[in-house]
């Protein structure tokens, strides 16, 4: 079929406007936090910085406690990640290779887990929280992220687990090797990629939550990045420089490991159907 | 879903195998009686530690949640621990105030409105992906996953900014673009402009996995059925409405009920953007019950709104999950 000059035309021309919009508010994120503050200041936006400066970020930094925040926030990401793929591994091997009674239970149990509107839920965990001593602490919040991308995690593990071919595993064990010794050495490793690819997301997920810290720890020596970076305009006026700057540096781990996962993104999202 | 491609064959190919392993193979496993024991009692044990959290971690709050909204907690019995049962008052008083329908409206239009613009728009971005050459593609594609990846509240501050009133750079585009009253316009100073603003930026973030997706999905479409239909004389349109389309309702359906779930329970756009101001104006239910709980230190008002909310979305869910399961029966 030919296509007019036009036809041809309005798709890129469409295509390259769209990605204006969409690359924008990120861009101007890091201009922003780049620019002098005069030219931040400016009456008429300077759209291409000339002149880069690290001021921004140096006050972010500087910023009281920004340290121990990131400390905080890595601690309870990574923690809560481990911890969900250690019970999810054992989980999402019986899911795949075993049958049993009640196992399309199971999965419909950890699918409707993962539709969980923890968003809602902060009241009641905050009361259980408080009733166990444990506000300003990083335990719930460890222990609540892990419940948070537990179902997705078994979920798409399950996936994995059951990609691995059957016959590999049952040549070991012919070879003498018992079930667990099959899992460890022959699985195991196979299951690397996939273990990479659910736990980043368990990482997003937990890097990211808000209402539940915001409940949880008053005290700011027991937060998390995402509650302080809300909180940044108050503590910086209007600081815009300073306050792009410290939301470059919480969002610059999460688009460069987005931007790598981009493939397994789509074909895991969409089974595990999960939002970024 | 149509999307899955690398998944759809996992449920059906896991089960003949499994099989297998409950009659054990018997060189390796008949040296000791336990093993064989252990088979059968093995998966359960397996999922013991995963439905244990589930059931103390989700199960549990969702009880107390329950529990909370029959009781009068405010600050006196928060602070002395005192355990009131109020037997249904507190929904007696939500159901009955006037404020309460207001939010619940206000929710289902916020959602809707969202929504109809994530499908519709994302929709066109996905066909649009579909058409475009691979260097486009890539380009367009780059911007998506810029904007999906962004933190929520990392965007949340970006727009915050991109809309400020003073050196804001929407401000300054809209007056250049000879609307000259806005130039010092103040977005969070009415409803509608406030949310506008939570609008763009939760339609910004959610485009893009509309689109990807659907683009994933129209890959798998066979050319063969465009070319039947291009020989039967349809046009572009017509190929649309009678190959694509059909393809992709399913995955649109299913799309369009988890953006319903996760548009009305949104939290941290609205309540980072404005904390549901001005005048408690752009509350949507999640941030109405957290304002009234502990916002204004009524738990247990709070936790009845927060309960009547669980249960729509609830309902929201089991009937995606419905939908959902019926075009995967084989994925259990």
């Amino acid at each position: 079929m030919k296509r007019s000059p036009f036809a041809r035309l309005w798709p890129n021309a469409t295509a390259l406007v769209l990605f204006v919009v969409f690359a924008f508010p990120v861009y101007w994120m890091f201009a922003t936090a780049l620019k002098p503050t005069g030219d931040i200041i400016a009456d008429d936006p300077v759209f291409l910085p000339t002149d880069i400066t690290f001021d921004h970020f140096q006050r972010a930094v500087d910023a009281d406690h920004f340290w121990t925040l990131v400390g905080n926030s890595l601690t309870v990401t990574v923690l809560s990640v481990v911890f969900s793929l250690v019970i999810a591994l054992l989980a999402s091997f019986a899911l795949a290779r075993m049958r049993f009674k009640g196992r399309r239970g199971f999965i419909l149990t950890f699918m409707i887990a993962q539709m969980a509107p923890w968003e809602v839920m902060v009241i009641a965990i905050y009361m259980i929280v408080r009733d166990a001593d444990l506000l300003n602490s990083l335990v719930p919040l460890t222990v609540f992220y892990m419940i948070m991308v537990l179902p997705f995690t078994i979920l798409t593990l399950r996936g994995y687990v059951a990609a691995v071919p059957k016959e590999l595993e049952e040549s070991a064990m012919v070879d003498g090797c018992t079930r667990r010794q099959a899992f460890v050495k022959v699985i195991f490793p196979l299951l690397a990629p996939g273990l990479m690819a659910t736990s980043l997301f368990g990482f997003i997920t937990a890097w990211n939550e808000f209402p539940l810290v915001l409940i949880l720890n008053k005290g700011i020596e027991k937060q998390t990045l995402p509650l302080w970076l809300s909180s940044f305009q108050t503590t910086f006026g209007d600081d815009w420089g300073a306050t792009m700057a410290a939301a470059s540096l919480f969002a610059v781990p999460i688009l460069v490991l987005f931007v790598f996962l981009q493939r397994k993104a789509v074909s895991g999202l969409t089974s595990g159907a999960v939002k970024g | 879903m149509s999307v899955q491609t690398e998944r759809t064959d996992t449920g059906t190919a896991a089960a003949p195998g499994v099989r297998k392993t409950d009659s054990s193979p018997p060189g390796p496993e008949a040296r000791t009686g336990t093993k064989t024991r252990g088979g059968a009692s093995a998966p359960y044990l397996l999922l013991l530690p995963a439905l244990l959290a589930t059931l103390v971690l989700l199960g549990w709050p969702l009880v107390k949640n329950g529990m909370l909204s029959f009781q009068n907690l405010n600050p006196r019995q928060l602070i002395l621990h005192l355990t009131e049962w109020n037997g249904g008052d507190n929904y007696k008083e939500v159901l009955g105030s006037s404020d309460f329908w207001k939010v619940v409206q206000r929710t289902v239009a916020f959602t809707a409105v969202n929504v109809v613009l994530i499908m519709v728009l994302g929709t066109l971005v996905g066909l649009l992906l579909a058409r475009l050459g691979k260097r486009m593609r890539l380009l367009l594609m780059l911007g998506l996953v810029l904007a999906w990846a962004m933190p929520v509240i990392a965007a949340t501050t970006v727009y915050q900014w991109l809309f400020a009133q003073r050196f804001g750079v929407v401000n300054w585009l809209l007056a250049k673009a000879g609307w000259e009253s806005m130039a010092d316009y103040n977005w969070f100073g009415t409803q509608f402009s406030t949310f506008s603003v939570i609008i763009l930026l939760i339609v910004w973030q959610s485009i893009p996995f509309v689109a990807i997706n659907l683009y994933a999905a129209t890959t798998t479409i066979p050319k063969e059925l465009y070319e039947a239909a291009s020989i039967d004389g349809a046009g572009t349109w017509k190929s649309f409405t009678s190959v694509t389309f059909p393809f992709m309702r399913p995955f649109l359906w299913a799309t369009t009920f988890l953006e319903v779930i996760w548009v009305f329970k949104a939290f941290p756009q609205i309540f980072a953007m404005n904390a549901g101001g001005p005048d408690r104006l752009t509350e949507t239910l999640p941030i109405y019950a957290f304002v009234e709980g502990p916002g204004n230190q009524h738990y247990g008002m709070g936790s009845a709104i927060s309960f009547l909310t669980i249960l729509i979305l609830l309902g929201l869910t089991a009937y995606y999950l419905r939908t959902v399961l019926k075009q995967e029966e084989d994925e259990l």
